[in-house]
């Protein structure tokens, strides 16, 4: 019981790192211009793809370093010619043409790189058992992920609150106008910032590619979960996003491992059951079974009881 | 009096195409499209309910129209065993009404916000549902669904309901009251409200409304009529899967609606006719169909943020003042270099895509593997781009020339 | 004939006649037979829909239509119907076959789209007697398809479910050292059969053997599957049952590789389509596979020149389904011996038809249920004498335990309803 416990909370920990730089990238983006990107999940699939097709001919480590800036410059370029359009459409317009896009980019990596799962191996320098902890090894590379993850957050969260650029961009969400009449141009702000977030997420994918499968699918199966973190964490904060992440991605750890379901409950309540009932299928359901569902279940209480979010200060 | 003439020739109008449609398309495959078209309508105003006119985006509107389904698959079901008795024309109501009782309980803790409350709430449900319905075999039937069959009740003046063609009468019916009901809500004061409470919720609590009941009561007439569609689904499919309440579903009736322009009554229409046929038409000669829509889509939302239904809209005003002849000239001189640079597109990518070597188009033999197939591609595509560039200038003077002196401002339906 | 272009050439004729009633016109002897071949051919599941669709093709213009054609100089033409793997679509596509006159209808991936197709076959037929479509089943392995809703209009040219299963159990029977066995799949239907009968089985079969874990994940939807890889390693089980398919497959194999868990995982559909490609190196001697087509060596020199003729057409693609030749061989002898392309006398002569396929195994299709029987293999990935790879990666599958036909007969509780002419 215990060695599942640690290896669970080691599993929950790099889950909820890799979601946090997703999610990072998501809030820092909403905070500027409040727009809630449906194509992050798919620019971090662009991040993983581009990176594959780099470890082709360049290697791991190039891939690492140029996908990102990739994703970054094509998603400075959607803010630029696509969202700076739609803006003026108002926030629907402007959720609804992400939304668009996402189906769009999804479409496009199956156009160029064809629905098979790419063989996208992890470099073969973290390729070793970093330890072995009652019997199973805990890869190197995971290790490094969560290497990686932690250090996006502390170097957010300087560049946010120490650096000049941080100030300005701090300024820019709360008081645009005043930012603007005090000569800064802000429009390039907010691209920079989309640029930035969107390579966020490629890194995200970059390093998420090797371990999770690089698949047409694997937006698709992070794409809600983020948003469901960065609602949850409270619209815009980056603080809430990392305890959200954390908290999702433990939850969703822990009730894998666990063996518990409602027979169990029922047995404790003293209660017979029968296989043939009318709700069987609720009887026998068991919490490894629901885990994947159990951040929509937090994102509507959450929403219902704090519709704010954990850290929030502000209701969009 | 004239306005409510030329209305009720409308509304006319509307019933004759959709009772004389079989009469010239009658092949099984057509009548299966009509079909289609009849379902996606229904599910696209309602969805315009909450959006176009209330301002609520939805993530998960599917789950009415799903729920909707199976019920009415279940209810087929119990004919079938006869448990109960009753002609099969009701169904799509018993449905409807499932659709309202979910939107009553959903709604009355997601309507509280609008914005991305509300749309971040409709998503969770949606994800929510859908895993369920996996996991809920003996109601949802697991990936295959649960399937019935129509022809146990009793016949409805000699149909036996056999055929698509009688289904199609049948949701013709159900789609021309379905829209006339939608119609007259939009009419209703709770319908005016909606307007007023997505477009500045604060002033319309000032005049006393409580900007949370105007969405809750559109919500709930808009669940009522996806279920309405659900049903309709489970007639004519005669079984319902997970895939009808999941994400895909609901993103379809968000592309519908806004392709067909949102705001507009007739735009859920226009987009539900245009993506069916899209659908079941373009995906029988590319894989790459898919890729088109979303181009499609990413162009409607940049360029034509008001949809089909808007773009029409646009030229009411050339047409009032009899100057829409000057802009044919100039449209055309714009549309056919762009008509032909996108065709030079899509030639690529599917040349691009191709396995084979070539690709007949016009009885001329491209190869893919030619470089100057591709040149050629190259030079058409640059040259109609650069001819498009060109002409757009004049089109917008046109433009300008024949919406000049208007004292009727464009007005909003 | 190549796929594509007639795919395109249809459109300025197909747009105009796809709205219109088509008028089915009077067969005469060199009109082509038309054969209908739905799966998916875009989206997410496109790859092993394409992948079926070259080998029909292929076996229809190599064995038949360069020698001449059948039924006396008619050419086989094959239609692709593309379903998306979606039911609704299935349908839509259904109706489509209806009206253009499509009689036989290959399909094979997901036993969701199978049991629709079925169901909606049957439906079609009851109510439109005179213009009945066949159901040629060449992969969707759901038992129910011949047991429960057998009918007479589906016939499935793959071992069921229970079938392979039990070849399994046997073969992991006899491995004394597997004393604990760890069962996860997906949460659907397939997923459910094959752990309820893995269990039911072994405990009939080995009854010291323990099962430590029987999981279940919702289809498509794990991001990591570490967490159950954890689960695995705790409760220290000797191997690995699942039925997963596509990206679950892979994601879950590498999650148990990375865990430096050296324990065999048996599998139904771990090979071909990427995935061979993507296990490679990793998977060797860990992943088997329960199949009906012999692996590496092939049992026929037959089979192999067939193999290399299919290679040198389709470079990027492997064989992996034979039994779609087989399949349309038999269809075609049915056809042959009655001379006629109408699916009721089709259906009657596939009944009970014994054949020789082209690894030279005797096969014969049950008349009471629509099953055939044939052999089946349990194979290894590696690359170790790997005559045919997979993806062009260097690794394929080596056969290690095959099962004669009539060892894998299992019973069937069909109650076949039989439309009376």
């Amino acid at each position: 019981m215990f060695e599942i416990l640690v290896f669970a909370t080691l599993n929950g920990l790099v889950t909820g790192l890799l979601l946090f730089m997703l999610a990072s990238g998501l809030t820092l983006i909403f905070s500027m211009m409040g727009v809630l990107n449906f194509a992050h999940a798919s620019l971090y699939m662009l991040g993983a793809y581009f990176a594959y097709s780099i470890s082709l001919y360049l290697g791991f480590w190039l891939g690492l370093l140029i996908a990102p800036l990739l994703v970054g410059v094509l998603g400075a370029l959607i803010e630029r010619y696509g969202l700076r359009r739609v803006h003026q459409h108002g926030h629907v317009a402007e959720l609804v043409f992400t939304f668009g896009l996402a189906f769009l980019i999804d479409e496009a990596v199956q156009f160029f790189w064809g629905p098979d799962t790419k063989n996208y191996q992890s470099p073969d320098v973290l390729d070793f058992p970093l330890f072995t902890l009652f019997g199973q090894e805990f890869s190197a590379y995971r290790g490094f992920m969560i290497g990686i993850s932690v250090l996006i957050f502390i170097g957010l969260y300087r560049l946010l609150t120490r650096s000049r650029v941080g100030i300005i961009i701090q300024a820019a969400i709360t008081h645009p106008h005043t930012v603007a009449n005090l000569g800064h141009n802000v429009p390039l702000i907010f691209m920079a910032v989309f640029g930035v977030g969107s390579a966020l997420a490629g890194v995200a994918g970059v390093i998420a590619g090797p371990v999770l499968t690089t698949f047409p699918g694997m937006a698709a199966v992070l794409g809600s979960i983020v948003f469901v973190i960065v609602v949850i964490g409270g619209l815009g904060s980056l603080a809430g996003a990392l305890i959200a992440s954390l908290l999702i991605g433990l939850l969703q750890s822990y009730a894998i491992a666990s063996n518990l379901g409602v027979a169990d409950l029922l047995n404790l309540l003293g209660l017979e059951f029968s296989r043939d009932h009318p709700l069987t299928d609720l009887w026998t359901l068991t919490l490894p079974q629901i885990a994947p569902i159990l951040p929509y279940l937090l994102l509507i209480l959450v929403l219902i009881f704090r519709p704010t979010g954990l850290l929030g200060n502000r209701e969009q | 009096m004239k306005k409510f003439l030329t209305k009720s020739f409308a509304w006319f109008g509307y019933l004759a195409v959709l009772l004389l449609l079989p009469q010239f398309f009658d092949s099984i495959l057509a009548v299966s499209l009509f079909n289609q078209m009849a379902i996606a309508i229904v599910f696209a105003l309602s969805y315009n309910m909450l959006l176009g006119q209330g301002g609520m985006l939805s993530f998960g509107h599917a789950v009415y129209f799903g729920l909707g389904g199976f019920l009415a698959v279940h209810a087929l079901l119990l004919i079938e065993f006869e448990t109960v008795y009753f002609s099969i024309v009701y169904i799509p109501l018993l449905a409807g009404l499932v659709g309202l009782l979910a939107a009553l309980f959903i709604g009355s803790f997601s309507t509280r916000k609008a914005g991305t409350v509300f749309a971040m709430i409709s998503l969770g449900i949606g994800e929510l549902l859908a895993a369920s319905s996996l996991i809920f075999v003996s109601f949802f039937g697991g990936e295959a669904g649960v399937s019935g069959d129509r022809t146990y009740g009793p016949p409805l003046f000699g149909v036996e309901f056999f055929q698509g063609i009688e289904i199609y009468y049948l949701a013709a019916a159900w789609v021309f009251v379905a829209t006339l009901f939608m119609y007259l809500f939009t009419q209703t004061p709770a319908g005016r409200m909606a307007n007023a409470v997505r477009d500045n919720p604060e002033r319309a609590e000032f005049i006393g409304y409580s900007a949370r009941r105007v969405r809750y009561i559109s919500f709930c007439a808009s669940g009522f009529f996806a279920g309405i569609a659900g049903g309709l689904y489970a007639l004519n499919y005669e079984f319902v899967t997970e895939e009808t309440l999941n994400a895909v579903t609901s993103g379809r009736v968000l592309l519908m609606a806004y392709i067909g322009g949102l705001g507009y009554f007739i735009g859920p229409i226009l987009g539900a006719v245009i993506l069916t046929l899209m659908n079941s038409l373009l995906s029988n000669y590319t894989d790459l169909w898919m890729l088109y829509l979303g181009i499609l889509f990413l162009l409607t939302v940049l360029f034509l943020p008001k949809g089909f239904a808007g773009f029409i809209m646009m030229h009411r005003v050339a047409w009032l003042q009899r100057r829409i002849g000057k802009l044919v000239l100039p449209y055309l001189a714009t549309g056919i270099p762009a008509m032909l640079f996108m065709a030079t597109c899509v030639l690529m990518l599917e040349l691009s895509h191709l396995e084979d070597e070539s690709l007949s188009v016009l009885s001329i033999d491209l190869s893919a593997s030619s470089p100057f197939t591709w040149i050629g591609l190259l030079l058409i595509a640059t040259i109609s781009m650069l001819v498009t560039r060109r002409t757009l200038p004049a089109l917008r003077e046109a433009w300008e020339f024949a919406n000049h002196m208007t004292d009727e401002p464009e007005s909003k339906s | 004939m190549n796929i594509k272009k007639q795919k395109m050439s249809y459109f300025s004729s197909a747009l105009a006649l796809s709205l219109s009633l088509i008028l089915v016109q009077p067969a005469f002897s060199q009109e082509p037979v038309r054969i209908a071949f739905m799966d998916p051919l875009s989206g997410a599941f496109a790859s092993i829909g394409n992948s079926g669709l070259k080998q029909l093709q292929f076996a229809a213009d190599h064995m038949f239509n360069a020698k001449g054609g059948i039924l006396g100089g008619r050419m086989i033409e094959i239609v692709p119907l593309d379903n998306q793997q979606s039911p609704t679509e299935t349908q839509l596509q259904f109706r489509r076959a209806v009206s253009e006159d499509l009689r036989i209808i290959f399909q094979g991936n997901s036993s969701a789209v199978a049991n629709t197709l079925n169901s909606t076959i049957t439906r079609h037929n009851r109510r439109n007697p005179g213009q009945e479509i066949l159901q040629i089943n060449y992969s969707a392995v759901d038992p129910i398809l011949t047991n429960e809703q057998c009918s007479f209009w589906h016939f499935r040219f793959d071992a069921h479910a229970i079938m392979k299963l039990n070849i399994l159990t046997d073969y992991i029977a006899e491995n004394p050292a597997i004393k604990k066995i760890y069962i996860i799949g997906q949460d659907y239907s397939f997923g459910q059969v094959v752990s309820d009968n893995s269990i039911a089985l072994l405990n009939a079969k080995r009854p010291d053997i323990e099962i430590v874990g029987n999981e279940f994940h919702p289809i498509g939807q794990v991001k990591d599957f570490t967490p159950y890889v954890t689960k695995i390693v705790a409760s220290d089980a000797d191997a690995v049952i699942t039925g997963n398919f596509g990206a679950d497959m892979v994601s879950l194999a590498r999650s148990i590789i990375d865990s430096g868990l050296d324990i065999p995982i048996y599998t139904f559909y771990a090979a071909y389509d990427g995935i061979t490609a993507t296990l490679g190196a990793d998977g060797v001697d860990r992943i088997h596979l329960i199949h009906n087509d012999s692996g590496n060596p092939l049992p026929s020199e037959e089979r192999k020149e067939y193999y290399r003729a299919f290679k040198a057409e389709n470079p990027g693609n492997d064989m992996t389904q034979p039994r779609i030749l087989t399949a349309l061989q038999m269809v075609v002898a049915a056809m042959e011996e009655t001379q006629s392309t109408d699916p009721y006398d089709i259906a009657l002569a596939l009944e009970d038809m014994r054949f020789t396929t082209i690894s030279g195994e005797e096969i014969w299709m049950r008349g009471e249920d629509h099953q055939v029987v044939q052999g089946l293999h349990l194979s290894v990935h590696t690359d170790q004498d790997v005559e045919f790879d997979a993806d062009n990666s260097g690794f394929g599958l080596v056969t290690r335990y095959s099962v004669p036909a009539e060892e894998t007969v299992v019973e069937t509780s069909c109650r076949m309803r039989r439309p009376r002419r």
